[in-house]
């Protein structure tokens, strides 16, 4: 997988397909960005389990805080690094150790460590790095264009509703690719 | 390459982007959302979408569905990952330096500039303690003298009002990055069809959508581009961007939004607390306008070329300040910037001076006299008569409306029509 770049129908087969993520590196802080992800997801109907040793034992939403990935009683279908770049590799072999093992890997925005990538994938998981699991929601759901951001899809398909409102909306729409953003492609590819 | 992944063209995106069917109804052509407030589902998703923690619609002055198709539709059309659509071009100036400057910072903008900026810049910004350092885009070694350890922005447009100038904006945008500042850029006057100056290092592009993008002379508006590509954190200069937000329980927008914070921060910062909401009506007759932008800027610009040659032959004019003439100044700027035309808006000089121009708006018959640009109509206006009618005769030679200016706004009429007034009207 080249992951400079990924295909639209790669990230919505992932979203699709996962029922239950967890969550390594989650803050019960509600103006931490994991927290923000946490609840958004939960909100769109995926159950999501909080990992953070320092909160082990507590709950947040409803959800119980669990110290370390092998901890959680229950198969997880994808883990999402909320940990700084360098903290990747432990927690992608922890996951691999699981069983069952968990489907994909996915490191939140900012986060890349091709080692830890190159590892998931020889041990066949699907990986993603340094996206939002949120904003990709946002943008395939056509979500993320009530606040104006490109969401680089076109399509000529209604979303589904979730129900609970119309402000919640589906994946299951096809989309094709829209406008790009190359410059901030670039931009963040510079230290 | 899948098809799915294939990169549609820019009248594509002109037609489509931002605009998805309604969810609930179905409707295809984008809804006027005539409304101030939205319902939310339950509690908890009023507590979330105050919080930024869901995407979503509270009040219109904050967002609005209408609005946000355009907001989508120019920042797809500019390549910037968001827009914000803002209730004219000189709010979305505005709204950009509430989030880049503290009382006592300093930004620097190009002299040759739309005299509603430089009067907004010179006067209206003092208030808020923003000063402004000029330079001269025929030079960039005045941009690079002009940075300070207080230069927070530096501001250009990309072809500038009133017309006939081709502004560098690669070279400026070098001086930027070494600053360590955003470049921003109004690219009204070309819009995204003849260039896109996120191409070229814009950091923020701004427009009024009053002109060309609307097109059509009956909405103002303005809309704010997040080209996604500055590092706000980097050097800790923006506290709007990097700091913890006490309007937002300590949130740092970077942080949380990435690529796309500068347009959050310009909305739930500027847009919220200061107000100048985009009528939803507007944004729906501005969006229909930017459907056949492509069509229309192609027109405008051909339309425009013709008459440039043509008054350029005239015995009754001095010269003519057009990029697209071969001989122009600025000739290879604009075969650079706007390869596909040099735009609609360019002045001319009369040998007659100040008498000869008012005589001309005069006399025009399908020419409107008056002070907007970029409207399918053939637009006039004597500057010296009318907007610099205060100044003395100096500064108005300085501010490019000299007692023999004149200045055209070519429109969507047949090339020979225009042509015809303009020649009734001068030998009249």
């Amino acid at each position: 997988m080249n992951h400079d770049s990924y295909p639209d129908s790669y990230i919505r087969g992932i979203l699709n397909t996962v029922k239950t993520i967890a969550m390594v590196g989650f803050s019960p802080k509600e103006n931490r960005p994991s927290y923000f992800v946490f609840k958004y997801l939960m909100e769109r109907g995926y159950r999501v389990i909080p990992v953070n040793p320092g909160h082990a034992g507590k709950e947040v939403l409803g959800q119980k805080v669990y110290a370390s990935l092998p901890d959680i009683p229950e198969p997880i279908d994808m883990v999402d690094i909320f940990r700084a770049s360098e903290s990747a590799l432990p927690v992608v072999q922890k996951a691999i150790s699981l069983k069952p093992r968990p489907q994909v890997v996915w490191m939140q925005l900012t986060v890349r460590n091709d080692e830890a990538a190159a590892l998931a994938e020889a041990n066949g998981m699907k990986v993603v790095m340094n996206r939002c699991p949120k904003i990709e929601y946002g943008r395939l759901s056509s979500e993320i264009s009530w606040i104006g951001v490109n969401s680089r899809t076109l399509t000529s398909k209604r979303a589904h509703t979730l129900g609970k409102g119309v402000q919640r909306m589906g994946l299951t729409h096809d989309t094709v690719q829209g406008g790009t953003t190359a410059a901030t492609d670039i931009a963040q590819k510079k230290p | 390459m899948a098809d799915a992944e294939r990169i549609p063209g820019f009248a594509t995106l002109s037609i489509h982007a931002g605009a998805k069917p309604d969810p609930t109804t179905g409707a295809r052509a984008t809804p006027i959302y005539q409304t101030t407030s939205f319902v939310f589902d339950d509690v908890d998703h009023a507590a979330s979408l105050f919080g930024l923690q869901a995407f979503g619609n509270i009040y219109t002055r904050i967002g609005n569905p209408t609005c946000a198709v355009l907001e989508e539709r120019v920042a797809a059309l500019e390549g910037g990952t968001a827009g914000l659509a803002i209730a004219s071009g000189h709010a979305a100036q505005v709204v950009v330096m509430h989030a880049l400057m503290m009382p006592g910072d300093e930004f620097i903008a190009s002299k040759k500039l739309y005299g509603g900026s430089i009067n907004q810049f010179n006067h209206s910004y003092k208030n808020f303690g923003w000063n402004v350092v000029w330079a001269d885009p025929d030079d960039i070694s005045t941009f690079e003298k002009a940075v300070t350890p207080k230069t927070k922005a530096i501001f250009i447009e990309s072809l500038a009002n009133p017309g006939g100038i081709v502004t560098d904006i690669e070279a400026i945008a070098t001086v930027a990055r070494k600053a360590g500042v955003p470049l921003i850029v109004d690219n009204t006057l070309a819009t995204p069809y003849l260039c896109k100056p996120i191409d070229y290092g814009a950091d923020i592009v701004v427009h009024s959508l009053t002109k060309f993008l609307g097109g059509h002379g009956n909405s103002i508006g303005g809309m704010i581009v997040d080209a996604g590509t500055f590092n706000w954190s980097r050097d800790r200069k923006y506290p709007m961007l990097c700091e913890p937000r006490p309007e937002y329980s300590g949130m740092v927008l970077h942080e949380t939004f990435g690529n796309f914070a500068f347009a959050i921060a310009c909305r739930v910062l500027g847009l919220r607390d200061l107000g100048p909401a985009l009528s939803p009506f507007n944004a729906f007759l501005i969006l229909t306008g930017i459907e056949t932008l492509s069509l229309r800027m192609q027109r405008h610009c051909d339309n425009a070329l013709a008459v440039a040659e043509w008054l350029s032959q005239r015995p009754e004019v001095a010269w003519v300040s057009y990029p697209g003439l071969a001989n122009d100044k600025y000739s290879a700027l604009a075969r650079k910037y706007v390869p596909k035309g040099s735009g609609a808006v360019f002045t001319f000089g009369l040998k007659g001076g100040y008498d000869a121009g008012v005589k001309l708006v005069s006399n025009v018959k399908l020419f409107s006299h008056l002070a907007n640009i970029g409207d399918t109509r053939s637009l006039i206006i004597h500057p010296a008569s009318t907007t610099h009618r205060q100044l003395s005769d100096a500064q108005k030679v300085q501010a490019g409306a000299g007692p023999d200016v004149v200045r055209l706004s070519i429109g969507l009429e047949d090339r020979n029509d225009i042509v015809a007034d303009l020649e009734q009207a001068l030998t009249a």
